[in-house]
C-alpha cells in the first residue's frame, strides 16, 4: 500500500499524518518534540503508522458479525491495552536507565540504597500502570515523559519519607534517565508482540469476548502484515530545516496549515493557528492556497508556551487550564502580553484575593487579544474561520476567540476541528500525495 | 542557487565594490587627519544631503548614518547602543542615533578604527524624519559646534509647489550658505557648485541606468542588497565628485557586461544562476546581519528588482537630475524629492509602479523596529499595494543596527513561508493560463 506522510515539527509537539492514495487519513501520531527533532519525527511517524494499523483493523473487524454491537467498546479497550503495552516497555527502559544512573560513582555510599529505593518505586509504577490505561481513565498528558514523571514523582515522594535518600536525589536520577529513554529510536520489531499481547489482554477483560481471541488474531495478523510503503514524506514546522530531507520534501508551515485547514473545512477563508511559539493568521482562497499571512515577530508572547508557563506556575497540567478557566464568573483583566510578566501578574492577583479560575480566564483573554491583533494585520476574519494548533484544544481559548471574533467581525462560522493539532501535518501529507499523484 | 558557492570561502565582490571600498576608506582616512591638515569637517544626513554645496567650501564630509551602518556591518554597533542606553537613551530610540552617540562616548573612533574628528558644522537638512532634528540637537550638545538648519517642507500632497521650492532656496541663501562661508572661511562660488552639479548629473544618469537594468530577466543586479552598494557613493560624501562619476561609469560598464552575458546578480557566494522570484522591497535592510539576511534571499533564487531604500538619498528614476543651470533650485528639488519626504500615497504609487514596471512577483516590507517615522503606515501600504497589483505581499520586522532585534531563525522562517506562498500562487496562475 502506498502511503503519503506529513510531519509537522512544532516547538512543543511533533505530529504526523499518514494518507493513502484516496486521501483517506489512515493514521495520526503525536509526540513531544524533545531536544531532538529527528527522534521526534521518527516517533511521530511511527505512532501514525501504528494508528493506521488500528484504522485498518477496525475496517476488517466491521466484517466480523460477532463484534457488531461491541466494535467501539472492543477497539477502545484494545487501543488502551496496546498503549499500556507501550508504556510498560518504555517503563522497562526507564528502569534500566535509572538503575544505570544510580550506579554512578557520584552517589558513593548512597548508591546501594538509591538502587533499592528505585526498585521499589518502579515496582509501584509497574503495578499502577494498568489503572492508567483503563477505559475512561484520564491522564494529564499522553506523553510518556509526563505520565511516568508524574507517577515516579508521587511514588518517590512516598518512598523517601522513610529513607535517608532525599526526594531531590530521586528526581535527579529521573531527569538524567528520561532523556536517554526519550532519545531511543522506537523499537518497531516488538510491535507485533505488543499488539498480540494487547489483544489477549482485551479479550480476557471483556467477558463475552474471551472465546474470540483466536478468531481475532487472524485479521490482526493480516493488518500487521500489510506493507505500508513510505511513498513520499513532506516535513513542515519549526524543525523542518533540521530534518534530513531535501528541499523538495519541505514546505513552510504557513502553506501546510492553510491547506490542512481547507481540507478539514473546505469553506475556510481565514485560519488562526496558535502553536507553541508562533501565532499565525492566514488568509486562504477557495482551494486552500495562501493569499496572505502574518505571524508574531520578535516575541512569542501570547503563544501556546504562555499557557504552558502559566500551568507550571500554578502547578497544573496544561489540559486542566481550559476547564478551570471555564468556571470563571468574574472578568479579571491581565494587561501583560509578556509571558514572564504575566506570571508576575498572576501572583499579584492571587495575593489580592482573586480566584484562580478568574485569573486564568483573564490570561486566556490576554493571549487571544494578541492573536486578534495579528489577525487584523493579516486582513481580519472572513467567513469561515478555522482555529487550529494546540491552543484550539483549549475550550476557554475557543470561547474567548468566538466572543472577540463576533465583537469585531460579526457573525462568522468558526470551525474547531477535534484533530486541529494535526492541521499542519495534514497539509504536509496532502502536499506529499500531490507531489506523486499530480 | 549560486555557482562556485561552496567551493570558495572568499566573498565574491564586483570590481566596482572594490573601487567603492577604497573610496570610503579614503574618506575615513581624510576625516581622521582633517584637522591636522587644517581642513574643516561637516556632518550631515543622507536624505537631503547637500554634498555638492559642502564641496564648494572644502569640507571633509562626515555622515553619521553611514558611520552607524558601517559600524553595524563590522559588528561594533551593539556595544555602542548599549553605551548609549547606559547614558539614559531608551530602548525604543532610533538605533542609528544610539549607535552614533555610543560611538562618541566610546572614544569617537570611526568604523575603520581611525578617529573621527569633532565636526566644525552640523548641516541639518532633514527630510521627512523628525528624529534627525533631535539627533543633531543631542550631537550639538556634545560637540558644541555650529549648526546650519534647512527646513524641508514635507510633500504632504504628493507634489512640490513653487512656494516650497522658494522657501528652501531662501534658507539656502540666507542661512545655510552664509553659515558655511563663516565656518569654512571660503567665499561661496556658484560656478564651482555648477561644476559639482554637472558631475552629479552624469553619475545620476549612470545610476538610473544600472537600477533600471533590473527590468531585464534575469536581472543583472539585486536592487536592494546590491543596490545598497550602488547607492553608497551618491548617497554619501561623493556625489558631485569626479571619483563618483568614475565609479558610476565603471559600475555601468560592469552591469552592461553582465546583462550582455545574460548573467544574474553577483552575491557574496558567486553569480546567482537561477532567478525564481522577483521582489520589490520597502524599508532599509538589517545591517548587523547583512550577509545572513541576503543569503536568505539568494539561496532561494530570490532577486530584488526594485527597492524604496535605494531612493532615500534621492529619487532619480522619475527624471530628476541635479541641474547646473539652476543650481539652488535643483538642490531644493533634490531635498524635496527624497523618498523619505514622500507622503504615504506617493510611496504607494511609486511602489506600485515598480511592481508593474519591473515585473515583480511580490512585495515585501522589512519594517524597522526602532524607526517610528517610517514603520508607521507600512501595513496600510502593504494592503493597498497587494490590492492594486494582485501580487502577494509579505511583512517582516528587523532593525537597522541593533543586533538584538534580528532573530535569524524567525526571519528565515517567515521569508521561506512567503517565498513558498509566492511560488504556490505563481504555479496556480500558470496552471490557469495553461488551461
Amino acid at each position: 500500500m502506498k502511503t503519503y506522510i506529513g510531519i509537522d515539527l512544532g516547538s512543543t509537539t511533533t505530529k504526523a499524518i499518514v494518507l493513502d492514495e484516496e486521501k483517506t487519513i489512515l493514521g495520526r501520531g503525536i509526540t513531544n518534540s524533545r531536544s531532538n527533532y529527528q527522534i521526534a519525527a521518527d516517533v511521530a511517524k511511527e505512532e501514525a503508522f501504528l494508528d493506521a494499523r488500528f484504522f485498518l483493523f477496525r475496517k476488517l473487524l466491521k466484517e466480523v458479525p460477532a463484534l457488531k454491537d461491541q466494535l467501539d467498546e472492543f477497539l477502545l479497550n484494545f487501543e488502551q491495552d496496546f498503549r499500556l503495552e507501550q508504556y510498560l516497555e518504555q517503563l522497562k527502559e526507564l528502569r534500566r536507565a535509572s538503575m544505570a544512573s544510580a550506579g554512578d560513582d557520584r552517589l558513593g555510599k548512597n548508591g546501594a540504597e538509591t538502587r533499592a529505593l528505585l526498585e521499589a518505586v518502579f515496582d509501584t509504577l509497574h503495578d499502577e500502570a494498568p489503572g492508567l490505561y483503563e477505559p475512561g481513565s484520564t491522564r494529564k498528558s499522553d506523553f510518556f515523559r509526563d505520565i511516568a514523571g508524574s507517577q515516579y514523582s508521587s511514588a518517590s515522594e512516598k518512598a523517601t519519607r522513610t529513607s535517608t535518600i532525599g526526594f531531590d536525589a530521586m528526581l535527579n536520577v529521573y531527569d538524567r534517565s528520561i532523556i536517554d529513554v526519550e532519545n531511543l529510536v522506537t523499537n518497531t520489531s516488538n510491535d507485533e508482540a505488543k499488539f498480540m499481547s494487547a489483544l489477549a489482554r482485551t479479550c480476557k477483560r471483556l467477558d463475552n469476548l474471551s472465546n474470540m481471541l483466536d478468531q481475532l488474531r487472524a485479521p490482526l495478523k493480516s493488518v500487521l502484515d500489510t506493507e505500508m510503503e513510505e511513498t513520499y514524506v513532506i516535513g513542515t514546522g519549526y524543525g523542518r530545516a533540521t530534518l534530513p530531507f531535501s528541499k523538495e520534501h519541505i514546505r513552510s508551515e504557513i502553506l501546510c496549515h492553510g491547506l490542512g485547514a481547507h481540507i478539514m473545512h473546505p469553506e475556510t477563508a481565514t485560519v488562526l493557528d496558535i502553536g507553541g511559539q508562533d501565532t499565525k493568521a492566514i488568509q486562504v482562497d477557495s482551494v486552500g492556497i495562501v493569499e496572505s499571512f502574518q505571524m508574531n515577530d520578535r516575541c512569542a508572547a501570547g503563544c501556546g508556551r504562555y499557557l504552558g508557563y502559566i500551568a507550571d506556575e500554578m502547578n497544573l497540567g496544561l489540559h486542566e487550564l481550559g476547564p478551570m478557566a471555564m468556571q470563571s464568573t468574574r472578568k479579571v483583566r491581565i494587561n501583560s502580553t509578556c509571558t514572564v510578566f504575566a506570571g508576575a501578574e498572576l501572583r499579584d492577583r492571587l495575593s489580592m484575593g482573586e480566584k484562580r479560575e478568574d485569573i486564568i480566564s483573564g490570561l486566556h483573554r490576554a493571549i487571544i487579544l494578541r492573536a486578534m491583533s495579528i489577525l487584523s494585520r493579516s486582513g481580519g476574519i472572513h467567513d469561515q474561520f478555522t482555529f487550529t494548533g494546540g491552543v484550539a484544544k483549549n475550550e476557554a481559548a475557543v470561547a474567548v476567540l468566538q466572543e472577540l471574533a463576533f465583537e469585531n467581525y460579526g457573525e462568522v462560522t468558526m470551525n474547531v476541528n477535534p484533530d486541529s493539532i494535526y492541521t499542519g501535518a495534514l497539509g504536509a501529507a496532502t502536499f506529499a500525495r500531490r507531489a506523486v499523484v499530480h | 542557487m549560486t555557482t562556485a558557492a561552496n567551493q570558495q570561502s572568499d566573498v565574491q565582490k564586483e570590481e566596482s565594490m572594490v573601487l567603492q571600498k577604497a573610496m570610503i576608506s579614503a574618506n575615513f582616512d581624510a576625516l581622521s587627519t582633517a584637522h591636522e591638515e587644517g581642513k574643516k569637517v561637516s556632518s550631515t544626513f543622507v536624505p537631503g544631503n547637500l554634498n555638492e554645496l559642502l564641496m564648494c567650501f572644502d569640507f571633509v564630509r562626515n555622515l553619521p548614518e553611514i558611520n552607524a551602518l558601517q559600524s553595524a556591518m563590522r559588528k561594533k554597533s551593539g556595544g555602542y547602543i548599549m553605551e548609549a542606553e547606559r547614558s539614559g537613551h531608551s530602548e525604543d530610540v532610533c538605533t542609528y542615533v544610539k549607535s552614533d552617540l555610543g560611538m562618541m562616548a566610546k572614544g569617537q573612533l570611526g568604523p575603520t578604527g581611525k578617529p573621527l574628528p569633532i565636526p566644525d558644522v552640523l548641516l541639518l537638512s532633514y527630510t521627512g524624519c523628525f528624529t534627525f532634528m533631535k539627533w543633531f540637537e543631542l550631537v550639538r550638545d556634545q560637540y558644541d559646534c555650529e549648526t546650519a538648519m534647512l527646513h524641508v517642507p514635507y510633500q504632504a500632497n504628493g507634489e512640490i509647489t513653487q512656494n516650497m521650492r522658494d522657501f528652501v532656496i531662501m534658507q539656502l541663501k540666507e542661512q545655510v550658505i552664509p553659515t558655511l562661508e563663516r565656518v569654512s572661511g571660503i567665499k561661496f562660488d556658484i560656478d564651482r557648485l555648477r561644476e559639482n552639479l554637472r558631475e552629479s548629473a552624469k553619475a545620476e544618469d549612470d545610476l538610473v541606468w544600472v537600477l533600471q537594468s533590473a527590468k531585464n530577466r534575469p536581472s543583472p543586479i539585486d536592487a536592494y542588497f546590491g543596490g545598497i552598494y550602488y547607492c553608497g557613493p551618491i548617497f554619501s560624501a561623493f556625489r558631485g565628485s569626479e571619483d563618483a562619476t568614475a565609479y558610476y561609469a565603471a559600475l555601468r560598464k560592469e552591469v552592461a557586461k553582465r546583462l550582455e552575458q545574460g548573467l544574474g546578480p553577483i552575491t557574496p557566494e558567486g553569480v546567482m544562476d537561477e532567478e525564481r522570484i522577483r521582489l520589490v522591497v520597502e524599508g532599509p535592510p538589517n545591517w548587523t546581519h547583512f550577509r545572513d539576511f541576503w543569503k536568505m534571499f539568494y539561496d532561494e533564487g530570490v532577486v530584488v528588482v526594485a527597492s524604496s531604500y535605494t531612493k532615500v538619498g534621492g529619487v532619480y528614476d522619475y527624471g530628476f537630475r541635479h541641474d547646473p543651470e539652476n543650481p539652488l533650485e535643483s538642490l531644493a528639488d533634490y531635498c524635496l524629492g527624497c523618498y523619505t519626504n514622500h507622503s504615504l500615497p506617493a510611496r504607494v504609487d511609486m511602489l506600485c509602479d515598480y511592481m508593474n514596471e519591473y515585473n515583480a512577483d511580490g512585495f515585501l516590507v522589512n519594517s524597522i523596529k526602532s524607526c517610528n517615522s517610517f514603520s508607521a503606515g507600512q501595513l496600510l501600504m502593504l494592503r493597498e499595494i497587494e490590492e492594486r497589483t494582485g501580487k502577494p505581499a509579505g511583512f517582516i520586522e528587523t532593525d537597522l543596527v541593533d543586533p538584538r532585534y534580528f532573530s535569524p531563525a524567525n526571519v528565515k522562517n517567515r521569508l521561506e513561508s512567503y517565498f513558498q506562498m509566492i511560488e504556490q500562487k505563481k504555479a496556480r496562475g500558470d496552471a490557469r493560463t495553461a488551461a
